[in-house]
């Protein structure tokens, strides 16, 4: 029989995230897929779930996983692993995934292992592969402990497959305990992002502290619309203020695979790497040969980028005929 | 109000952190140590709180003994005194048995807030603040970038996916700091001589009830299998600007059939 491998479904602005589908292909591959989804969602939620392939979904509609965060989202978990006792459940490295994670692995005293980029099932044993140290190492890891092996996922670690289930759902109770209220959610502020957005684009024109200001993140987005693609940046624009973390790149922002990159005054610190470096070509542009970032470029100029960018820019218009 | 500030001291940021390939541990030991800019945000974030409602902060740290730098630089930053958990027993923990350690140290003295960075430069697991906040019996706000405490209510604005939550609960509870909430202050000369005469105790892990085959290399349930190295990326083509930069990558742009 195969070893049943669960997922915890997530739910961002009414969209199952691209993390839960990456999750469900990795996992029907291993095993048995399944889904846990907790709170409100659109209709056809479970239906995408079977469809990239849940061959089960764990379901409760209740506002209580909505409203409050992390406890009563693992108490349901966590009567549901007792009960039936999944090889493994996989969480995406997300705000609420983490959480999760951290409560139940310290609940049931197992463990979890963090920053998976790809796992295996031997003998019962799960073998996970981390890209440790901003991904300058590739690790492998194991959990000892009994039972349900708990693991974080890295976003786009998996390609996302339609692989049709027949829908099964089965319903689970929310729990009544209101010790389990303990951290609401009072409200929800959504921060205007202007243009396309950074998951998906196919080009992503990046800017680091090598940009000045936020002024000219005007000259990158000039660029990406011109290439059809979205602007992101790394965390040292993003904590000067010049840009919102939406637009953050990196081991604690997106992680991205476009087809093309180019990096802007960008160094090629670690943690933004590991956040871009399986993009498919990355361009670089900086004005200090050592750059780290070069190290990992198709194409890399040293130099300006008040004067290669614009130049860039007039030659893409030249040769679209505009 | 009684803050405690978890935080890691770790290699020093000039330093290329290597993995033993024997031990398959992070190289700590002979390597320049400091607070961990992460939890320097944590602490900044913890005193602030404390000069506004009153009350102390006592930094927390699992570390060998070259930590001292970085629990100096806490104290002098404010923190009014410290707790190392430091024992050779330790090394090789898991992040259960660090966040086990660090609760049971916590649970020692009263505390109304804990205050964790989202995760460490170092390790950025990010799951220990949530597994203290779980041994401690208290809720875990996570990712603030704002933090607001008004008698025992607690409010916190939390990074979201799409901007941040406002999200509420009551004290005791623990608080994960993002980057950016702060800028943390630098010590002045001042309190780097008041902090030479801060208390920092020291714990064992038997101080703290556990024996050495719960913690550390024995105790953990993640055991490193393999250390390696990712296959390197072909190095691309680099050219120097010398008016003709843009252009280039523009017939890259055509080469590769983007343009
Ligand atoms: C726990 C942790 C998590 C982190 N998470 C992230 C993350 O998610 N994302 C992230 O990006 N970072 C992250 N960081 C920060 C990271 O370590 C770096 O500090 C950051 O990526 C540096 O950004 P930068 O390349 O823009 O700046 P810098 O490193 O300062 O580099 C700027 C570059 O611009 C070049 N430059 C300057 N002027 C010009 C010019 N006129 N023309 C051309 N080039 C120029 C310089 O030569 C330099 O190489 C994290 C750090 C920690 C500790
Ligand atoms: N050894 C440690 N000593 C003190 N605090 C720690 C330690 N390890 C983790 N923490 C706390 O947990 C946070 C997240 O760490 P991590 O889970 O390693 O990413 C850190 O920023 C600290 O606040």
């Amino acid at each position: 029989m195969p070893e049943v491998i669960w997922v915890y479904a997530e739910v961002v602005e009414g969209k199952i995230t691209a993390t839960t589908l990456e999750m469900l292909a990795k996992a029907a591959e291993v095993g048995k897929a399944e889904a846990v989804l907790l709170g409100p969602a659109p209709d056809d939620a479970p239906e995408t779930l079977a469809r990239y392939g849940a061959s089960k979904v764990y379901r409760s509609a209740d506002p209580v996983y909505r409203d409050y965060l992390t406890l009563p989202a693992a108490a349901t978990v966590a009567g549901l692993i007792e009960k039936h006792k999944p090889a493994v459940m996989l969480f995406a490295s997300s705000y609420a995934g983490r959480d999760l994670a951290a409560n139940l692995s310290a609940r049931f005293d197992c463990g979890a292992i963090t920053d998976v980029g790809d796992f295996q099932l031997k003998d019962g044993s799960v073998e996970a592969t981390i890209p440790a140290l901003g991904a300058s190492y590739l690790n492998t890891a194991t959990l000892v402990s009994e039972g349900t092996k708990l693991l974080l996922v890295r976003p786009k670690s998996f390609e996302p497959k339609i692989n049709e289930q027949p829908l099964a759902v089965e319903e689970v109770e929310a729990p009544a305990d209101q010790a389990l209220r303990a951290i609401r959610v009072k409200e929800r502020v959504a921060v205007k992002r202007e243009g396309p957005q950074l998951e998906g684009a196919k080009v992503i024109v990046s800017g680091g502290r090598g940009l000045r200001g936020e002024e000219n993140f005007a000259m990158l987005k000039e660029l990406a619309d011109l290439l059809g693609g979205a602007v992101g940046a790394t965390r040292a624009a993003v904590d000067a203020g010049w840009v919102p973390y939406a637009m953050q790149i990196g081991q604690t922002g997106k992680t991205v695979k476009p087809e093309v990159y180019i990096a802007c005054g960008i160094s090629g610190a670690v943690q933004h790497l590991s956040g871009m470096k399986t993009s498919k070509t990355i361009i670089s542009i900086n004005k200090d040969p050592e750059a780290p970032i070069f190290q990992y470029s198709d194409f890399g100029v040293v130099g300006d980028v008040f004067k290669v960018v614009p130049q860039l820019i007039e030659e893409i218009k030249k040769r679209k005929g505009r | 109000m009684n803050i405690a500030v978890c935080g890691k001291v770790i290699p020093a940021s000039t330093v290329t952190i290597e993995i033993d390939p024997t031990t398959k541990r992070m190289v700590r030991k002979g390597v320049a140590h400091e607070l961990d800019p992460a939890a320097a945000s944590a602490l900044e974030e913890g005193l602030r709180l404390a000069e506004k409602h009153g009350g102390a902060v006592v930094l927390y740290t699992m570390g060998i003994q070259d930590a001292t730098i970085g629990i100096r630089s806490a104290l002098a930053m404010g923190a009014a005194s410290a707790v190392h958990i430091l024992d050779d027993a330790v090394a090789g923990s898991d992040t259960l048995a660090t966040a086990k350690l660090l609760a049971a140290a916590i649970k020692k003295q009263p505390f109304d807030l804990v205050l964790c960075a989202t995760e460490s430069s170092d390790s950025y697991s990010g799951i220990v603040p949530g597994q203290i906040a779980y041994f401690l019996g208290i809720p875990a706000l996570t990712f603030a970038r704002e933090i607001a405490v008004d008698g025992s209510k607690l409010v916190i604005k939390r990074q979201s996916e799409s901007g941040y939550d406002v999200v509420e609960s009551t004290l005791p509870a623990l608080v994960t700091t993002t980057s950016g909430i702060n800028e943390p202050r630098y010590p002045q000369l001042k309190g780097i001589m008041a902090a030479k005469k801060k208390e920092i105790k020291v714990y064992t892990a038997a101080d703290l009830g556990f024996s050495a085959d719960q913690v550390g290399e024995k105790g953990a349930r993640e055991k490193v299998l393999s250390i390696g190295r990712p296959p390197k990326r072909q190095a691309g083509k680099i050219v120097t600007d010398e008016g003709e930069g843009g252009k280039q990558i523009a017939d890259f742009l055509a080469e590769i059939k983007v343009l």
